[in-house]
């Protein structure tokens, strides 16, 4: 398949957001009961934005970016209701075939642990050369060439002489750079990067993140970044989504977020990190654990946890997302009065 | 450095474990029938420091700069190359086999995946109380064994009434509850945490900060707190060491090398760290350092941070800086172009008064 053919694979002259997805649920089949992951998440990302979707593990974080890239396992997983729509084609219920026409040239991934997503026994630049030979149809001295230009691209010294290098022969922050050099390699108008940093070293850490948002200027490319850390977010996100138990519990633009936030769940992890700038007497920690997806407490599934808890919170219906300014929503029954406190507790 | 006298007198202001030149090599063999060394990988490379009664010094630096190692060292799990370990002033490779079992009692470690250091087949009242069988003169007179645990499962914030019960029942921050728990059994003057919180969700890391200082204060216990994030440390350390592939880079109190740090590459650690603050994060200063950290089988010569270092210059490569004091009493930097800057952005109030800077 050529190049110019996939370009119109989506629709021609396309104006609005790149990606929607909307009222998403994934669900799944266990031993024990369903485990409903993700219950109606909504967002939008626009071409060459960035937003990143924040939580704790079992938060639905990576089952809504698995959703979006079509590699949920389906059975045990379902998508009983929802949509996500790349350019205006619907994903949801698209067969395997279809999917796999997406997958890489349109929509690509790259995971927390760049090592398990390699080939160990096909050299680095073979397994590169290999996108541009599957997807391009580029002979094997073009895939070559193409190959060593992108290594150079995510700025892997020397590239040349380690096209025929292994996965093993590198460090956690180069193998890191092959696997964005082979989501690259096909120009994808989305990707999606899940923890791309979490393995890695601060000081690579802060390479890697710099390269990505280099590529993603210069492309035009959405990315949407999965994480924990609400350190690494800050500076290359535009707009967050805070999940929780599988929830969306805040969303709306860096600034806001961090700022003046409306969720207490999210005041409390702004409070709980450890600063580099000052020292604590103790560290204002969350009380409790996470829920179990088996049983999540009915009301707004943070009560057990909150500080400001009412009887409201502690039953049925779960609070909607309600709006606090121009694009900032919160899903808690006093998102206004948290908001208008200009966000921390003290 | 000077060496401790032979027969100790212990006071409070001793420090309760002084590490003199430790190291740390390992062979590189090639060859299986017939093993021949082809090499050395020096981990640890004359590590130095004291540590202070009730307090905590943190060891950070990058992955693979040895600073698991030091820990493992202090612990016994590793046998030093060369270099020695005092605890109390004593010198634990002088000790008999019979004495050193009794001195291990005070060093005890905490590691930092809880889901892999705890027997899966081990309830947790045979995980804690597992010390005791080993020391048994551990356990206070009249005291059970099954008491001590439910104690220590109550001190720790685990419900003593789980004791029953296996590692897989219990969530990650409760597994390092546990952990805790057990290395807390034989009430250590020292405990080595070797990244105690890095595997944790963030909402529960503060909970077992929080306990871990709490313990600190009740118990008198010291930390060696080995740790990647530089913000965990700067909450819970008194003293901080930054290593560099194998060997101490910077050393000092926590306002010192938080607010004066003056090794370039402490400095590019500090600047790395992203700050969950967008508009701070937007506008700090940021170093960042060309490529990865060089192999430890084949380090760059001298001062082993040159090949990354945008300070480097020729002597650099050719002469190793040793640690000097350049700023205040017990600050001590392994560089030629040491000089102080301010990485952080300082929060109101600022950095402790602690540091007098000296010509």
């Amino acid at each position: 398949m050529s190049r110019a053919v996939r370009k119109t694979a989506g629709a021609e002259g396309w104006t609005g957001p790149l990606l929607s997805v909307e009222d998403l649920n994934v669900q799944f089949k266990t031993r024990d009961g369903l485990v409903r992951a993700v219950n109606g998440v909504s967002f939008e990302l626009n071409a060459g934005e960035t937003i990143a979707i924040l939580g704790e593990s079992g938060s639905g974080k990576s089952v809504t970016a698995q959703a979006v890239m079509g590699i949920l396992d389906m059975p045990p997983a379902s998508i009983p209701k929802g949509s996500i729509r790349l350019k205006g084609r619907e994903l949801v219920g698209l067969s395997e075939k279809d999917y796999r026409e997406i997958r890489g040239t349109q929509i690509a991934m790259i995971f927390q642990d760049a090592l398990s997503s390699l080939n160990p026994v096909i050299s680095v630049g073979e397994q590169i050369a290999e996108m541009y030979r599957l997807h391009d149809g580029l002979s094997r001295s073009d895939a070559k060439t193409a190959a060593i230009d992108v290594m150079q691209r995510v700025r892997i010294p020397a590239a040349a002489q380690r096209f025929g290098d292994y996965p093993h022969q590198f460090s956690g922050g180069m193998r890191q750079r092959i696997m964005i050099a082979m989501m690259i390699s096909q120009r994808p108008q989305l990707l999606i990067a899940d923890e791309p940093t979490t393995a890695l070293d601060v000081t690579v850490q802060a390479q890697v993140m710099e390269l990505l948002a280099e590529l993603q200027r210069d492309s035009d490319m959405g990315l949407i970044l999965i994480t924990h850390d609400l350190g690494v977010v800050a500076d290359v996100a535009q707009r967050i989504t805070v999940m929780y138990a599988g929830r969306t519990m805040e969303q709306g633009t860096v600034d806001e977020i961090y700022d003046q936030p409306a969720n207490p769940y999210t005041i409390g992890l702004l409070e709980s990190i450890p600063k580099l700038a000052e020292t604590v007497e103790r560290l204002p920690a969350i009380r409790g654990l996470p829920p179990n997806l088996l049983q999540v407490p009915p009301g707004c599934p943070f009560h057990p946890r909150c500080p400001l808890a009412q009887d409201v919170c502690r039953r049925d219906p779960r609070p909607p997302l309600e709006t606090v300014s121009e694009g900032h929503v919160s899903s808690c029954w006093f998102a206004k009065e948290v908001h208008a406190r200009g966000g921390l507790r003290v | 450095m000077a060496v401790f006298e032979s027969d100790p007198v212990l006071s409070e202001s001793d420090p309760v474990l002084k590490v003199v030149d430790l190291a740390k090599d390992y062979p590189i063999t090639r060859g299986i029938l017939f093993r021949k060394q082809i090499g050395t990988v020096s981990a640890v490379d004359g590590i130095s420091f004291e540590l202070p009664r009730a307090q905590t010094l943190a060891i950070v630096g990058e992955s693979g700069c040895g600073k698991s190692t030091v820990g493992r060292l202090l612990v016994g799990l590793e046998r030093p190359t060369r270099g020695s370990v005092f605890v109390d002033g004593v010198d634990l490779a002088t000790l008999s086999p019979k004495a050193l079992l009794a001195k291990r009692r005070d060093i005890q470690i905490v590691l930092q995946d809880p889901y892999t250091s705890l027997d899966p087949r081990s309830t947790v009242r045979k995980i804690i109380g597992e010390p005791f069988d080993i020391h048994p003169s551990a356990l206070p007179k009249g005291k059970t064994k099954k008491a001590m645990v439910g104690e220590l499962m109550d001190r720790v914030g685990l419900n003593p009434e789980f004791a029953n019960r296996y590692p897989h029942q219990f969530s990650g921050g409760q597994r390092q509850r546990i952990g805790i728990a057990r290395a807390l059994a034989l009430r250590p003057k020292i405990i080595i945490a070797d990244e105690p919180v890095s595997a944790l969700d963030v909402s529960i890391q503060a909970q077992v900060m929080n306990l871990l200082m709490d313990l600190r204060d009740d118990f008198g216990l010291s930390y060696v707190f080995v740790s990647h994030d530089l913000s965990v440390v700067r909450q819970i350390a008194d003293r901080v060491l930054v290593m560099y592939l194998g060997r101490l880079a910077e050393i000092g109190s926590e306002p010192q090398i938080f607010e004066h740090s003056t090794h370039p590459y402490t400095q590019a650690l500090l600047s790395a760290v992203p700050v969950p603050d967008p508009q701070h994060q937007r506008e700090r200063e940021s170093i960042t350092l060309g490529g990865d950290l060089p192999s430890p089988a084949a380090p760059p010569s001298a001062c082993r941070f040159h090949t990354r270092c945008w300070k480097a210059q020729e002597i650099c490569s050719i002469e190793t800086p040793l640690p000097r004091q350049l700023l205040g009493e017990g600050h001590l930097v392994a560089c030629h172009f040491a000089e102080e800057r301010s990485m952080i952005g300082t929060a109101a109030g600022g950095g402790d008064q602690a540091q007098r800077r000296e010509p």
